[in-house]
């Protein structure tokens, strides 16, 4: 089966070629397969996403959507693909319901052929179908524009950073949204600056500094983490962070939620143990535990 | 009101015609703390902020930040406090010099401080060879570690922080927090709104935001306790999901 999107060692400079922005990419995602595209800010990441939107030129490389190439065929390409930007661009002055209408139109469409796509996301918008899209929360701002990508049916799905700033309970609601978007056969490439999301794709890449540091799935990349991992906790957290810092057993240290994620030098961690102990911490813990794909990034970053 | 607390808040409402946007809101924070201020798109946080902040007059309630009263001694408030946010933080079109002169400025520090200071400054953070570089030419972290910096560069009894952390990487993250860290530790309170769960775990005490009211405030370990969950996000999406308006 030919891959649905094709990336091959695409490079985008900025500034006259000064500030590499894309650094040799290439990347495949298959029909049907909710992709994510994974790194902080000023990765890359939108770059890729206007480049495959035929928003953007290539410096060089060679890219394609379904089949057709982003230079040549862009035409083609702009009416299969729904888009739906980090920044927010609909029609601040125009209505939901107008801004709605006037995507369809724009695709030969209207709002009733594709229904059934938007509804679940629709029926929290209609009690403010009036409301000019500029009045909107940026939660609801976010969910008027995946309408508005979805409204003509498209076969390929770009959606940059759409979770970014929205809390976790609109985060989870979104991606529960997407499951049910690529079982209807759409193929969905996907950006989030948040690691835990990465755990609902069916495949990622981590990306950061315009590099693609590694493309997998997600159970794949936690099996490969190559250090044993260690979770240590105390009551006083900073002081065991300073501490661990000081310990040249110690490979990494990373604060993680309510405790430290370590990985330590072989044969190093009854000495760490020790060391920890005998600076009497209160209420230590120091035991194994399984990488996540936060520490997996880190990692990888530090290659 | 006498008190000790850094910042003070008793049953703080704010309304908008007929809706509570911030409904009667009562906590205390301690000098040093890291505090933590949670809570769902819409919940009112941001309106909240922004009485703490000086910039809002509350409908009724009391507040005092740093011991300055919210209704009538907005311009010493802001005066006291440091602020940064994801969205506004540097002048892009400015140099590293230039953003640190220009705040210490506002902030009210002499040339001699502000010479000190900014020399201090960029020297703490390594940047010496960008200091004659335009903000908008650095890499994003840099960028927050230097907006951090500015916020507290007149020593502010309190520095509020607002989704500091959003789109960075996460070594980046952690580095920040370990700016926090020391501030905390320097005695200055923060004051974090976040939408990383993980961070709320890095905070002294935590209150969650639902509907417009505190609806937990405690030690994360506590409120894990309490609900019988694992993670703060756990609590979060126990708590958040009860919310009747998603926000308008």
């Amino acid at each position: 089966m030919a891959s649905e999107i094709i990336l091959d060692d695409i490079v985008k400079t900025y500034g006259k070629g000064k500030q590499l922005a894309v650094d040799h990419v290439s990347l495949q995602v298959q029909p049907g397969e909710l992709f994510g595209l994974i790194g902080p800010d000023g990765a890359g990441k939108t770059s890729i996403f206007r480049i495959l939107t035929t928003l953007l030129l290539a410096d060089s490389g060679n890219a394609s959507v379904a089949g057709l190439d982003v230079v040549k065929d862009y035409k083609a390409i702009r009416k299969i693909v729904g888009y739906m930007p980090g920044k927010f661009s609909l029609y601040p002055d125009l209505t939901v319901k107008e801004n709605l209408q006037f995507f369809a139109t724009v695709f030969n469409s209207d709002i009733q052929e594709n229904y059934h796509l938007i509804r679940d996301i629709y029926v929290q918008l209609e009690p403010f179908k009036e409301r000019r899209a500029g009045k909107l929360s940026g939660g609801m701002k976010q969910k008027l524009a995946l309408c508005c990508a979805l409204i003509h049916k498209p076969r390929v799905l770009f959606l940059d950073e759409p979770t970014t700033g929205v809390d976790p309970v609109s985060r989870k609601e979104f991606w529960q949204m997407l499951a049910r978007l690529k079982e209807q056969g759409i193929t969905i490439l996907v950006s989030t600056p948040y690691m835990d999301e990465a755990g609902l794709c069916e495949r990622i890449a981590f990306i950061q500094n315009g590099k693609i540091l590694k493309t997998e799935t997600p159970d794949q990349i936690l099996k490969e983490f190559p250090d044993a991992l260690y979770k240590i906790q105390s009551d006083n957290m900073y002081h065991l962070m300073e501490l661990l810092k000081q310990i040249p057993e110690i490979k990494s240290s990373y604060a993680f939620g309510d405790s430290v994620h370590a990985t330590i030098k072989e044969q190093g961690s009854q000495t760490v143990r020790q060391r920890l102990i005998d600076a009497g911490l209160p209420s230590l813990v120091f035991e194994t535990t399984k990488p996540q794909i936060e520490d997996c990034f880190i990692q990888y970053l530090h290659e | 009101m006498e008190n000790n607390y850094s910042i003070s808040v008793d049953k703080l409402t704010k309304k908008f015609g007929n809706f509570t946007a911030v409904d009667a809101i009562s906590f205390d924070v301690n000098g040093g703390e890291i505090f933590g201020f949670l809570g769902a798109n819409g919940a009112g946080k941001t309106t909240a902020m922004r009485m703490l902040c000086g910039l809002s007059i509350p409908s009724s309630g009391k507040a005092t930040i740093a011991g300055f009263d919210v209704y009538k001694e907005t311009e010493k408030i802001k005066r006291n406090i440091g602020y940064m946010s994801q969205k506004f933080s540097l002048y892009e079109d400015l140099t590293v010099a230039e953003n640190i002169q220009f705040f210490g400025g506002i902030y009210g520090l002499d040339r001699k401080e502000l010479r000190d200071k900014s020399a201090e400054l960029i020297a703490r953070l390594g940047m010496e060879k960008d200091a004659k570089k335009l903000v908008n030419s650095i890499p994003l972290g840099w960028k927050q570690k230097l907006a951090f910096s500015v916020a507290i560069l007149h020593r502010p009894e309190i520095v509020f922080l607002d989704e500091p952390t959003g789109g960075v990487d996460p070594l980046t993250r952690r580095q920040f927090w370990d700016l926090i860290y020391q501030a905390a530790d320097s005695g200055i309170t923060a004051f974090v709104t976040t939408h990383y769960m993980d961070e709320a775990e890095y905070c002294n005490r935590i209150s969650i935001m639902v509907d417009g009211k505190i609806e937990a405030l405690d030690k994360p370990a506590a409120l894990k306790n309490k609900y019988g969950v694992n993670s703060m996000n756990d609590v979060f999406q126990h708590l958040a999901r009860g919310a009747s308006r998603s926000d308008l």
